[in-house]
């Protein structure tokens, strides 16, 4: 099953090496003398003294694998070229987003990931929520419950496409197709809200501190909602789907409702003029409002067609 | 609804030209949405009528050149492709 990966996970895909496969015909010519002699002059000193000279490729313990020169000239060159495509694919990512900006959304813990899934399904009793800050710069996700983070929606995200393959292998109507095409419209029905939000935020004026990666994690928390209800119709059938629903959507619409109350709305500028300071507060309320009473319409359109 | 990554594309392509063609002296002009219009206040406020202005002036000036190239592309692949 191939999954979408959509650039979430970089360091997971740089962590994998690619393994050189070196074509034997760009080494036939000048295999006949030189380089064998030079490998070989690599490999005696290794094995018999047991000290690495050459560097990566003296390994007294791997026999097999450097017994022959060619091979280990292959990885040589395959490595070097994977150090090349990785450095010129780091610098055509960074010119487009930070990676800094983006290792902020993956600092996360067990301890956090937990007490933040507690919090999406029940906030009712969480006090404080504001986002901490040490030194004009955001905490990360590690030392501050409120701050957003893009690993959970990531996983949940995933964890969604999953759930729904298997509710509709259990009727009976899985094909792969269906499992891509699930996860393009959770996609693009996400793309759509965060430009919307980013539309709207920009046209009123509104001078937050929510970049898109924020928008995005706050959208991406719905996830969670609809892995819930999906589990909760899997299990107890159509009442267990909509009582799970309303208690999600519920929990959902207050936890987004307060974290961008806190961002959207406490950040009116001390000095606004009574005229314009009227207008500004209602439209911002008008904002968070629509954001929060979208989830969960979002939430029932993109389960309901799984839990018949 | 079924959506895929490429009715998204089509969809933006779609809007983006919407935005373009619309002209700057012979209709914003017009309806009282033209660029001379838009110099309001200083201040803090510029509404959300100036907003959209500028948002309109701005994706037509950036978007003109590479537009052309998108649609050409988008125009032959639709002769080949269906």
């Amino acid at each position: 099953m191939d999954l979408p990966h959509h650039g979430y996970r970089p360091t997971k895909t740089r962590a994998r090496a690619p393994p050189p496969s070196a074509d034997p015909l760009l080494f036939d010519d000048t295999s006949s003398s030189q380089p064998a002699m030079n490998s070989q002059g690599y490999y005696t000193p290794g094995y018999s003294m047991a000290a690495p000279i050459g560097g990566p490729q003296v390994d007294p313990a791997g026999n097999n694998l450097f017994a022959d020169p060619m091979a280990n000239a292959a990885m040589m060159y395959g490595s070097t070229l994977a150090n090349q495509g990785k450095d010129m694919v780091n610098k055509e990512i960074s010119r487009f987003m930070s990676m800094n900006k983006l290792k902020y959304f993956f600092a996360v813990d067990t301890r956090y990931v937990v007490k933040k899934l507690m919090l999406l399904m029940f906030p009712y009793t969480h006090q404080d929520w504001e986002v901490r800050y040490h030194r004009d710069t955001p905490m990360t996700p590690r030392h501050d419950v409120n701050a957003p983070d893009l690993y959970i929606p990531t996983m949940a995200f995933i964890t969604y496409i999953l759930l729904a393959g298997m509710a509709l292998g259990i009727q009976q109507r899985f094909s792969p197709e269906v499992l891509g095409l699930c996860a393009s419209t959770a996609l693009v029905w996400i793309i759509i809200e965060v430009l919307v939000m980013l539309l709207s935020l920009y046209l009123l004026t509104v001078h937050t501190d929510l970049s898109t990666f924020d928008l995005l994690a706050y959208s991406g928390y719905k996830y969670v909602a609809m892995i819930l209800t999906v589990l909760s119709g899997l299990l107890f059938g159509s009442d267990g789907y909509f009582v799970a629903l309303a208690w999600s959507s519920c929990a959902i619409m207050f936890f987004i409702a307060r974290s961008l109350k806190m961002k959207i709305l406490s950040s009116l500028s001390t000095d606004s003029m009574g005229a314009g300071a009227s207008a500004k507060p209602r439209l911002r309320l008008y904002i968070t409002v629509a954001t929060a009473a979208f989830q969960p319409f979002i939430i029932y359109w993109l389960t309901s067609h799984l839990v018949r | 609804m079924a959506f895929t990554l490429y009715s998204l594309i089509q969809a933006a392509i779609l809007c983006v030209n919407a935005v373009a063609v619309l002209h700057e002296e012979r209709f914003l002009s017009k309806i009282g949405w033209g660029v001379d219009q838009s110099v309001g206040g200083f201040g803090d406020e510029p509404g959300v009528k100036v907003q959209v202005m500028t948002l309109i002036r701005s994706v037509r000036t950036v978007m003109r050149v590479p537009l052309i190239a998108v649609n050409s592309v988008c125009i032959v692949l639709l002769l080949l492709f269906g």
